[in-house]
């Protein structure tokens, strides 16, 4: 039997038992005309070997709309995502008059970064890699737990894929109506609504790249200057820079990307396990599949029949194109859109939904077995990545929230590591950098601890209070000073004295230091 | 149907096999996606691009310029233009304010002195030292003791003009060569070269005759070193009573050095760098710490 044949009488089971629904007669067809072609080139087994193709061509897929829990949940990810990508570089954040008014501002000319209440300088270039670091272990937690969930529902690919698909629904129809558009050849109509749909496409790839941009600079300042031409012009090349990806890659590479681009796939791959919950065909209860006639028949002989009905929804509501059926596939995104398809048309046979779900491959060895199924939430693996994720989460948070405002680097000449004065006494040279991350100038005082009655002079600056050098930083930025310490005591050769240098702002709150060596001949 | 292609579906992967075999080994039909074979194309389009636009093709005497004229050295220059127009304001400020005023300007020092320390490292590093630090027969720059004057104006005079340098305006003077030239005999030498050694407290040879040292002294190097030794800024006479010696407080070199002279050319740096580059360096230079 046939593939196809099983298939066409599946269908027409399903008709039987739901009489009223849409026209399945030409549904039925259209599933006979995709079984009739080879699934892939290299099943055609006449062509001789050395002869096939070395090149497979993207097959379009016409992913067919669907609506249920998945689907729901997707569109609330793509609103809430979008919604924070477009919108987020226009809310205000009120820092005082010596700092940008942006929240989220990425300032490379002036070197900061701003995030909410968070200022980062560029040696503060930590809190990212414990944000990368956080974000790589919460992708596996999420692998460990729920399978790809970050490819179904939160990929920037996903995302913008899924609302392309979505302007392509709605311009040129769904699966079916759009099939048969393409199947009558290019009618003026065709011509019209594949322009109309490149248009928006466009629009939206175009208004990606325009927020990207708006990160970099104050956002509505150069929104203006962005209409009216006097924006630079690297602003106007990362807007087409992105407008040119977003639109390449999710209008036309699309699932070729996930397939043959990504390396998570295969990371993935690697790292899951037989407890992660993945969406799975349930072949413990869909097999052997059958059309509903043939699957009374079988019963009422007393012999097995699965629940699948070969209906094929789960394959054409797959952005990707995979059967679900076959099993774990590298170019599934695990969206869950093929449960949503496949529970409607449960519910419409009355047959238990979730044929397709969210299970574990122990889980499924286990029903086939008799066996109940068992849940292993708490794993190494999971209470490794949440360890990791709860560890590095804490330590940021406490740096940051003890975060000092000001700071001192000393670096120590290297020549000459120290000059004898014309009248004997023994100099060494520092850079010392002082640091006010405070919105305001600030004056700090900087004394030398560890070598007793050392002259202190700052280059520059002859002000001093009670006898220490004064040096003041502007708001938001770091000095740096040519500090030199002279000592006219007797040193002992090749000395090497420990060296305090702490700087104290005016308000005398708090004080940072730094430690370096004081270097005789 | 051959025996061959039955072995295409591998039963372990799902995936067609192309009918290769190796010892019982099947090779997998994963084809490339077709796109990756537009990507190769769009790479030969993009090269045969660039060799339309850029310069690429070496020709009998000379090379296709490319249809934008894109020069590497005009790309240096327009690097170098901007640079000078992102400088400009505070280029402007250190041409108009004097040495004092940019010492006491903190953001006027703070630029001066790492436009002076690019300077520096690029033109004086090689003799100086990084650091300024020196080297046998050329002044460390960061103590206090000065050859030709430490103060702003001098050091400035000092860069702008050099020393020996052939610059009309630059220091002249070196110290001659009493033993080569006969001016004074092998023993007068030794004899001022310990004389030379007390000025400063060191330890002379034992048995030395000090009081004809400092007649030999007095009648011959005075006139330049001064009376008690310590220096004349005019003339580059060093001071020979401080801690301080550009060729060391060794008997054997004070005696090599009054016997064959002394005179280090230091080039006259005005007819290579320009005002603000020169101002800067001064301020550099003084502000290592020995300034006056």
């Amino acid at each position: 039997m046939g593939p196809g044949g099983a298939t066409a009488l599946a269908i027409e089971g399903a008709t039987a038992a739901q009489p009223g629904q849409p026209p399945h007669a030409e549904l039925a067809a259209e599933v006979k005309r995709t079984l009739a072609e080879p699934a892939t080139p290299e099943l055609q087994k006449s062509v001789d070997p050395d002869d096939q193709p070395l090149y497979a061509s993207r097959k379009k897929i016409y992913p067919q709309n669907v609506s249920g829990t998945f689907r729901r949940l997707k569109w609330a990810m793509l609103v809430v995502g979008l919604g924070i990508y477009y919108f987020l570089p226009f809310v205000r954040w009120d820092r005082g008059p010596n700092a940008p008014h942006q929240a989220v501002l990425i300032d490379l000319p002036g070197r900061r970064l701003y995030f909410f209440f968070i200022e980062i300088w560029p040696q503060e270039v930590y809190y990212l890699t414990g944000l990368l670091i956080i974000a790589a272990m919460t992708l596996f937690l999420m692998n460990a737990l729920a399978g790809r969930v970050w490819c179904g529902y939160l990929c920037p690919q996903t995302v913008w894929t899924d609302l392309y698909i979505a302007i392509e629904r709605w311009i040129e129809g769904d699966r079916r109506n759009h099939l048969k558009r393409d199947r009558q050849g290019w009618t003026f109509d065709r011509a019209a609504r594949a322009a109309s749909k490149h248009f928006w496409w466009l629009m939206i790839a175009w208004w990606t790249g325009g927020a990207w941009v708006l990160y970099f600079a104050d956002a509505p300042t150069l929104v203006k200057n962005l209409a009216t031409f006097q924006a630079p012009l690297v602003a106007y090349a990362f807007i087409g820079m992105l407008t040119f990806t977003t639109y390449a890659l999710a209008g036309w590479m699309r699932e070729q990307v996930c397939i043959y681009m990504c390396p998570w796939p295969r990371i993935q791959a690697a790292l899951t396990d037989e407890y992660a919950f993945n969406v799975t065909y349930r072949y413990d209860r869909g097999e052997p599949r059958t059309s509903l006639k043939k699957a009374a028949a079988l019963h009422a002989n007393g012999q097995p029949a699965g629940d699948c009905i070969d209906c094929l929804q789960c394959m054409y509501a797959c952005p990707s194109g995979v059967d679900i059926r076959t099993g774990p596939d590298v170019a599934c995104i695990q969206c869950g859109l093929c449960i949503d398809a496949c529970d409607a048309v449960m519910a419409k046979i009355g047959r238990p939904t979730r044929l397709i779900a969210y299970d574990t491959d122990v889980n499924i060895e286990r029903r086939r077995q008799g066996l109940a199924p068992i849940y292993k939430i708490v794993r190494t693996r999971t209470v490794l990545y949440a360890v990791i994720i709860t560890v590095i989460a804490a330590v940021m948070a406490y740096t940051l929230a003890t975060r000092r405002n000001d700071g001192v680097n000393v670096i120590h000449d290297r020549n000459p590591l120290f000059v004898r004065l014309s009248d004997g006494a023994v100099r060494n040279g520092y850079a010392v950098h002082i640091l006010n991350k405070t919105l305001e100038t600030q004056r700090f005082a900087l004394k030398i601890s560890g070598l007793p009655d050392a002259d202190v002079e700052v280059m520059g600056s002859e002000s001093r209070s009670n006898g220490d050098p004064v040096i003041d930083v502007g708001p938001d930025q770091s000095r740096e000073v040519r500090v030199l310490v002279t000592t006219h005591q007797r040193l002992e050769p090749e000395a090497s004295i420990p060296l305090t240098f702490t700087v104290v702002s005016s308000e005398g709150a708090v004080a940072a230091s730094a430690a370096d060596h004081f270097l005789g001949p | 149907m051959d025996d061959r292609n039955k072995q295409r579906d591998a039963p372990e992967t799902q995936v067609g096999t192309t009918g290769h075999e190796w010892d019982g080994i099947h090779e997998l039909n994963t084809p490339l996606p077709r796109w990756w074979l537009w990507l190769f194309y769009a790479t030969i389009v993009w090269a045969i691009g660039y060799w339309i636009v850029y310069p690429a093709w070496p020709l009998l005497s000379s090379y296709s310029n490319g249809v934008i004229n894109w020069h590497s050295r005009a790309a240096v220059a327009a690097d170098l233009a901007a640079l000078q127009a992102e400088r400009g304001p505070m280029m402007a400020r250190l041409a108009q304010a004097s040495l004092q005023e940019i010492e006491s300007t903190p953001e006027l020092l703070d630029f001066a002195r790492a436009l002076g320390g690019r300077a520096f490292a690029d033109n004086c590093a090689p003799c100086h030292g990084a650091g300024g630090g020196g080297a046998k027969g050329y002044p460390n720059l960061v103590d206090n003791d000065w050859l030709w004057g430490g103060t702003l104006a001098d050091i400035s005079q000092t860069i702008t003009h050099g020393v020996r340098s052939g610059d009309d305006q630059g220091h002249q003077g070196s110290m001659p060569a009493f033993g080569r030239d006969g001016m004074l005999k092998r023993d007068d030498i030794i004899s001022v070269a310990d004389y030379v050694r007390s000025l400063s407290g060191l330890a002379t040879t034992p048995g030395a005759d000090l009081a004809r040292g400092a007649k030999i002294f007095a009648d011959n190097c005075a006139v330049c070193h001064g009376p008690q030794g310590k220096g004349n800024h005019s003339v580059g006479a060093p001071n020979l009573t401080d801690q301080i010696w550009l060729y060391g407080p060794e008997t054997k070199t004070i005696i090599d050095g009054v016997w064959n002279g002394h005179g280090g050319i230091m080039p006259a740096w005005g007819a290579k760098l320009d005002g603000v580059t020169i101002k800067a360096l001064t301020v550099y230079v003084h502000t290592f710490g020995g300034g006056e």
